[in-house]
């Protein structure tokens, strides 16, 4: 852990510096699979392995209506603490 | 075991590390387009965007300040 201490603590040097930033902030999580998740990012490694606390989930659902017309539904779940494993992660944003 | 290509050519790591801070586009295997300031990008061909658009068929959905993307997802990546 010392590297990464004194190397600069706000330098993005590598992508993963961006992850690193957001300890203990609230970050946006893109998944597979059409889920988004909100919450604070407690923990991360190089798999982008995450444990989220407060976190929100967000499912997007294709759904067809009665006129065969494609509605979106979405699902929203509440969980305390989540490990998301690395493989499903597509895209990890801080939020301002 | 020179290719043809080494007289005017570099390798691809060599583009990637060239582009850095220039406006780029990033295709998903997914067909999402991401296109924003090219902050960094690892061996992993992870990459770190700043002030992106996020593109879902073509439509605008989503602007992040700083995004970073994990490189299993990526298709390409496009300087222009």
């Amino acid at each position: 852990m010392a590297d990464t201490e004194d190397a600069g603590t706000s330098s993005v040097s590598e992508p993963l510096d961006l992850v690193r930033l957001s300890l203990d902030e609230i970050v946006f999580v893109k998944l597979r699979g059409d889920r988004e998740l909100k919450g604070r990012l407690h923990a991360y490694d190089s798999h982008c392995n995450l444990v989220l606390g407060d976190v929100e989930e967000t499912i997007y659902v294709v759904e067809d209506d009665d006129n065969e017309e494609e509605t979106i539904r979405t699902i929203k779940k509440q969980e305390e603490m989540l490990f998301v494993r690395g493989d499903s992660v597509v895209l990890i944003s801080p939020q301002a | 075991m020179e290719n043809g290509a080494s007289s005017e050519g570099k390798d691809p790591s060599a583009f990637l590390s060239e582009i850095i801070g220039a406006p780029v586009t990033v295709k998903l295997n997914s067909g999402v387009v991401y296109k924003g300031e090219l902050q960094s990008v690892d061996g992993y061909m992870n990459i770190a965007l700043e002030k992106s658009e996020e593109f879902v068929n073509g439509r605008l959905t989503r602007i992040y300040g700083d995004a970073f993307i994990r490189g299993n997802n990526v298709l390409y990546i496009s300087a222009h």
